[in-house]
């Protein structure tokens, strides 16, 4: 994990070491300060030399001036190395997830990588700071200090020796015990609000069952838990100041003593017994800061590991090695093809699947929920590779073909889809980059499109909100279908596309693409059985398996799933959301 | 309306803005006093002792060279007598101070904490009693928000910042006091140094906060793209659109790294640059104090011990000093959530002046009387306001509607004229396009909105009388959205009736055709839901909706567009079960879809809040009306 993320420092390298450069000089310089005060007292003060007084005063100026710098550079470039690392791991993470196949995508939910692109890597950053920042300082300042407290006396410095030895082990036996409770406090903390949210979003079921005091009660009981958890974690926390205030508080009397000692046997200076107690704070600060450190790293560990399982995860499929660029024609041949999503899994999502369709075919696929026809389509432009047997492109394995090109000529109208923000045009543009606006409006008259458009004020420059939240679903979909045709596929798959359009509307589409893209192979999942009745042949999917084929007055008579779909429909198959015009 | 929620947002959204700080802080400590009055003085007491004991153990030092070491050194055999004595005084005081030290930090948990808690009750509470329009008119990110940001930013000022403005203040205070009494000239050094750190701060922290600005404003941005980008990631894929998006993202990166180094810079900076500002404080202290120790006497003169314990009074001066102004930022923070804590407390709570309550009943002699025990049989008590009278009147579940008119909002009506007569045990359909206000009508039935004008009576009763709560409960109701809740399916279906035993959650489940799935299921009917029902289908979680209806056993149901994003053959399954629930209640059935409301006694078509037609199926064929036309796909 450690391996994986230090690679994204690259860029920041330079500002990485320096970072740590400049804080051991402000540590150096700030600790010379309290000794060269130390002979200021002895040699200056008590002896009455101005000179030496002023001498080693402007000295001490300069180390506070060269620690002022210091400290400043320290946090330039600690920020920008830090910023910089972030950057890089919000950037490799993208780029990564782009690469991702539909099968890694399925792994994480949105959210979840929106968390890692986002709070994961803020955690991060910070960290990263402190690390560059205080890891090197507070260590560099504990030795120091304790090298300066040993130069002036061995025998006093060793009072210090001992309390950095206590502190240590409790601070480490503190750490650890709280570092257990403070993970299960996030957990619960994470629970909670977890709950409010399952609340927010279910409000109205919890007012018409009037169950207002019973998620009171619950969030009561939850509240408790977590406040007494809390307590404990917390407890264990406060108790450090007080034992780091009694530990230094039980040093500066000790060294009190022993150093009145010596200066009464003339083992030691009042210059330098002053000094002795000045770097007592900074000993068992830093000593301080080291712990908080490592309560900090703790911390973002769990979003350093998350955010190194992204950037880990390898695409599962990969462009073969000699690719084919050439799509010859729109057939498509599925032979013994089986097909799921984990290897785990114990039955199918596809089972044994034979089917040839001719280039330029019209094909209807029918099934209910659950009975994969997705799946089976998603395999033709290799969204997913088939566990077993061969998928055909064009008379060739689509393993064999180049990525792109193969995803340029098998064109998906996904069941799931999605408009981005940006106007109309911008979104039918991802279909090719370089159409003209004619180009546009073509496609989105056969899909049916343009009409409602134009009745938009600002016609194909109509911002589309994110998600396109303010067209309607039949009109999303149709867009959508414009966006796909741009691509002039040779194959063209609609997955349940026209859901939301209306039959009169989808009939009309249906009818444009037999006239004006005759060559192009066109696969039509849908519920609707009138979507797909005057296809040449209708593929009736079952449990992952074909259950039948044949055009739409065979299935009549041979199929009995097909038959009861139908008469399902026909009769009240009126909807009032799918009448003429949206 | 749901947005994006939980840990994303929390580092999102532009600086905010406090109103009325004063305002806002004195209603937050009162919310503190109100329980913890006690705990905060002692805590307060218990920092006064904590500074005086340190304040102490800096004199004493002062003491250490200048009356006890330098007297010694003179003396040919020296008596350590009172240096004994001097040093167990001062470890009293280090005892006391560290004991008070300890307390009043154990006290704050306690403090913090409890009123954390109490707070996040009081906003749950609060929050469960607000009308359905708050959440239908305030995006739930926010609602979320509030638990997730504003809490937590308060727990850190109530828990960090207050006990250490108030031990800084003091700490100021008493050293201030110490240094004049040493010297007058050196604490004026001080003074002036720390003038200048404050300069120092406001500056560079003004810069710092204009860039944490801009690094929100682009944070905002970029988390936008991500969120878009991973939401149609598979769109993205289909169209070979890596390559751009790519492009897009790593621009909207660049501008947030620096907006972003530059915040974080600044706001680094402020702590070295302070702390070596303290540093050459010190130092001019120093060389001024030697130069004054060495060569003045008199009043300006200084001895070389107080001149020791003057220098770490200037270090422990300009500690508290720099920490306060770095408490300032969190401050603001904290009372901008407050502020929207309270503004979501002072949201008004759903209002319920009804009196007619509904109670178990039982008929003794002909005549209906209330009982404690859950017979199956309900009553509404109606006690008559003027006179005291009380009436049993039976439930069963008859609805009028007579020439009701509604809007969400007082400039736009959404329902025009509505007449409905509804009688015990049919099954009344509305049908319509989306926005014809079918769910309006529900909605107004369980008064989750109140009507403007007309009249809605519930077994010949006004609903305005009816209790609320009284009135929900004689209501199931099966949404489209299914909402089940993290928990197991047992306790998933009990939520329709709480003291519902297991075999009766079974029954409830058999009607709805679950039972068979929950138990093919590994883990049976404790499987436990995730999060909002991810581990099972559409049409389950619609069946264990269905069974949570009727586990309620309601003697009426609204049924919303239960069914609508189900296939047509799960459909059918889940058709038998809503049939079999629907037996013997009064029923409001919502559908877009036709199929489902073909066997309705009657169908009413809604068309922009107006019912154009009722009826039967039968007589709306007959009609050769808009029902007819879409039934049979032919024009009229």
């Amino acid at each position: 994990m450690i391996k994986t993320l230090g690679r994204r420092i690259k860029g920041y390298v330079r500002e990485s070491v320096l970072t740590p450069v400049f804080m051991i000089l402000e540590v150096v310089t700030e600790t010379i300060i309290p000794m060269l005060m130390a002979t200021m007292i002895d040699d200056g003060i008590n002896k009455g030399d101005m000179n030496h007084i002023i001498i080693t005063g402007l000295w001490m100026l300069l180390c506070a001036l060269i620690a002022l710098f210091a400290g400043a550079m320290g946090a330039v470039y600690g920020s920008k190395a830090s910023a910089g690392f972030a950057k890089n791991l919000r950037q490799g993470m993208f780029e990564n997830i782009q690469s991702f196949s539909f099968a890694n995508i399925d792994k994480y939910s949105t959210a979840g990588l929106v968390t890692r692109m986002t709070t994961d890597v803020t955690n991060v950053q910070n960290s990263y700071m402190m690390i560059l920042r205080i890891c090197f300082r507070a260590p560099v300042n504990l030795i120091a200090a304790m090298t300066m407290t040993f130069l002036i006396n061995a025998r006093l410095a060793s009072i210090y020796l001992i309390a950095v030895v206590f502190l240590s082990i409790v601070l480490a036996f503190i750490i650890i015990r709280a570092n257990k409770y403070f993970t299960e406090v996030f957990k619960r903390y994470d629970d909670l609000n977890a709950s409010v949210q399952e609340n927010v979003s279910s409000i109205r079921v919890v007012k018409a069952f009037v169950r207002e005091e019973h998620e009171n009660k619950k969030f009561s009981r939850a509240a408790n838990n977590l406040y007494n958890l809390f307590i404990k974690a917390e407890k264990l926390i406060v108790s450090v100041t007080p034992l780091m205030t009694l530990t230094v508080y039980g040093s500066v009397i000790a060294i009190s003593w022993f150093g009145a000692l010596m200066i009464v046997n003339s083992e030691l200076t009042t210059g330098e017994l002053t000094t002795m107690l000045t770097y007592c704070m900074q000993i068992l600060m830093s000593l301080m800061m080291v712990g908080f450190i490592f309560v900090m790293l703790t911390m973002s560990m769990a979003s350093a590991q998350r955010i190194a399982g992204v950037l880990n995860e390898k695409s599962t499929l990969t462009n073969p090695e000699n690719p084919d660029y050439d799509v010859p024609d729109g057939s498509i041949d599925f032979e013994n093809v089986s097909f799921s999503y984990s290897e785990k899994s114990e039955r199918p999502v596809l089972n044994n699947i034979n089917l040839h369709i001719k280039s330029g075919e019209t094909i209807g696929i029918a099934g209910g929920t659950g009975s994969s026809k997705t799946s089976l389509v998603n395999l033709i432009g290799r969204l997913y590779d088939a566990s077993e047997g061969t998928v055909r492109v064009g008379g060739k394995d689509v393993r064999s073909y180049d990525l792109e090109t193969l995803r340029d000529k098998v064109s998906v109208v996904l069941q799931k889809n999605v408009l981005f923000s940006g106007t109309i045009l911008d979104n039918l543009r991802w279909g090719n980059e370089n159409a003209t606006e004619e180009e546009c409006i073509e496609a989105c008259k056969l899909a049916c499109a343009d009409e409602f458009i134009q009745t938009f004020p600002d016609g194909y420059n109509t911002r589309i909100e994110q998600g396109g939240t303010n067209v309607s679903g039949g009109q999303k979909q149709r867009l959508c279908i414009a966006r796909a045709l741009l691509k002039k596929p040779k194959i063209l798959i609609l997955d349940d596309s026209t859901s939301a359009v209306d039959t009169a509307t989808d009939a009309r589409i249906r009818r444009a693409f037999a006239e004006e893209i005759p060559d192009t192979t066109k696969i039509i999942i849908s519920q609707r059985i009138s979507s797909v009745e005057n296809a040449d042949r209708i593929v009736v999917m079952e449990n992952g398996a074909i259950n039948a084929v044949g055009t739409h007055d065979e299935l009549l008579k041979t199929c009995p799933i097909y038959r009861e779909t139908y008469v399902a429909q026909t009769e009240g198959s009126g909807d009032f959301d799918k009448k003429g015009g949206n | 309306m749901a947005g994006p929620m939980g840990h994303g947002r929390r580092n999102m959204g532009p600086r905010p803005k406090v109103k009325n700080p004063g305002q806002t802080f004195k209603r937050l400590l009162g919310l503190i006093l109100k329980n913890y009055k006690f705990h905060l003085i002692t805590v307060f007491v218990c920092i006064i002792i904590s500074v005086f004991s340190s304040v102490q153990g800096t004199l004493f030092i002062r003491n250490l060279i200048d009356d006890y070491i330098v007297p010694m050194l003179s003396q040919p055999a020296p008596d350590f007598t009172p240096l004994i004595f001097a040093i167990l005084r001062v470890a009293a005081f280090y005892l006391v101070g560290a004991a008070a030290t300890y307390a009043y930090s154990k006290i704050m948990i306690y403090v913090t904490q409890g009123t954390m808690r109490d707070l996040r009750c009081d906003i749950f509470r609060h929050m469960e009693s607000l009308p359905i329009k708050y959440f239908d008119t305030h995006p739930h990110g926010d609602i979320m928000s509030v638990y997730t940001n504003d809490v937590d930013t308060l727990r850190q000022m109530v828990s960090q910042s207050m006990p250490q403005i108030f031990s800084s203040a003091i700490t100021i205070v008493s050293v201030l006091v110490s240094m004049f009494i040493i010297s007058v000239p050196l604490t004026l050094i001080t003074l002036g140094m720390v003038f200048a750190m404050m300069v120092v701060t406001k500056t560079i922290g003004g810069k710092s906060s204009k860039y944490f600005l801009a690094q929100q404003v682009d944070l905002g941005k970029e988390n936008g793209y991500i969120e878009e980008m991973m939401q149609g990631q598979k769109v993205v894929k289909v169209f070979n659109h890596e390559k751009k998006s790519i492009e897009e993202f790593n621009e909207l990166n660049e501008t947030l790294f620096h907006s972003s180094y530059n915040a974080n810079m600044f706001a680094s900076m402020l702590m070295p640059i302070n702390g070596q500002m303290g540093n050459v404080s010190y130092v001019l202290c120093a060389i001024a104090g030697g130069v004054l120790a060495t060569s003045v006497s008199g009043f300006f003169g200084i001895s070389l011990g107080s001149l020791v314990s003057f220098l770490s009074f200037n270090k422990s001066f300009s500690q508290p000093i720099t920490q306060v102004s770095q408490q300032f930022n969190s401050i603001i923070m904290a009372l901008a959530g407050a502020e929207r804590i309270f503004t979501l407390l002072d949201e008004p709570s759903e209002e319920d002046n009804g009196y007619v309550t509904l109670v178990n009943a039982k008929t003794v002699d002909g005549k209906l009387t209330e009982t404690d025990e859950r017979t199956g049989l309900w009553a509404w008590k109606h006690t008559h306001q003027a006179t005291g009278e009380v009436d049993y009147i039976p439930l069963r579940g008859a609805l009028v509607m007579d020439d009701v008119d509604f809007g969400y909002t007082d400039e736009k009506m959404v329902l025009h004229n509505v007449d409905i007569d509804a009688k015990p045990g049919q099954k009344i359909a509305f049908v319509g396009s989306t926005g014809a206000g079918k769910t309006t009508i529900t909605n107004l039935i369980n008064r989750f909105y109140d009507i403007q004008d007309g009249k809605i009576r519930y077994d010949g009763i006004n609903i305005n009388k009816i209790r609320k709560s009284d009135l929900r409960r004689s209501l199931g109701i099966v949404l489209q959205e299914t909402n089940l809740f993290s928990d197991t399916i047992m306790e998933n279906i009990r939520y329709g009736r709480l003291d519902a035993t297991d075999e009766e959650v079974i029954a409830a489940a058999k009607l709805a055709n679950a039972d068979s799935f929950i138990r093919q299921l590994p883990d049976g009917y404790n499987t436990v839901i995730k999060a909002d029902g991810g581990n099972l289908s559409q049409g389950q979680r619609q069946m264990l909706a269905i069974a949570r209806a009727a586990v309620a056993d309601p003697p009426a149901l609204i049924l919303d567009e239960a069914t609508s994003s189900i296939d047509t053959r799960t459909e059918r399954m889940v058709q038998e079960s809503m049939d079999k629930l629907m037996k013997g209640r009064t029923t409001f059935v919502i559908a877009h879809r036709l199929s489902t409301v073909r066997n309705s006694d009657c169908i009413i078509v809604l068309e922009q809040g107006r019912i154009i037609e009722r009826g039967t199926h039968e007589q709306l064929l007959e009609q050769k009306g808009k029902y007819y036309s879409l039934y049979t796909g032919k024009a009229s």
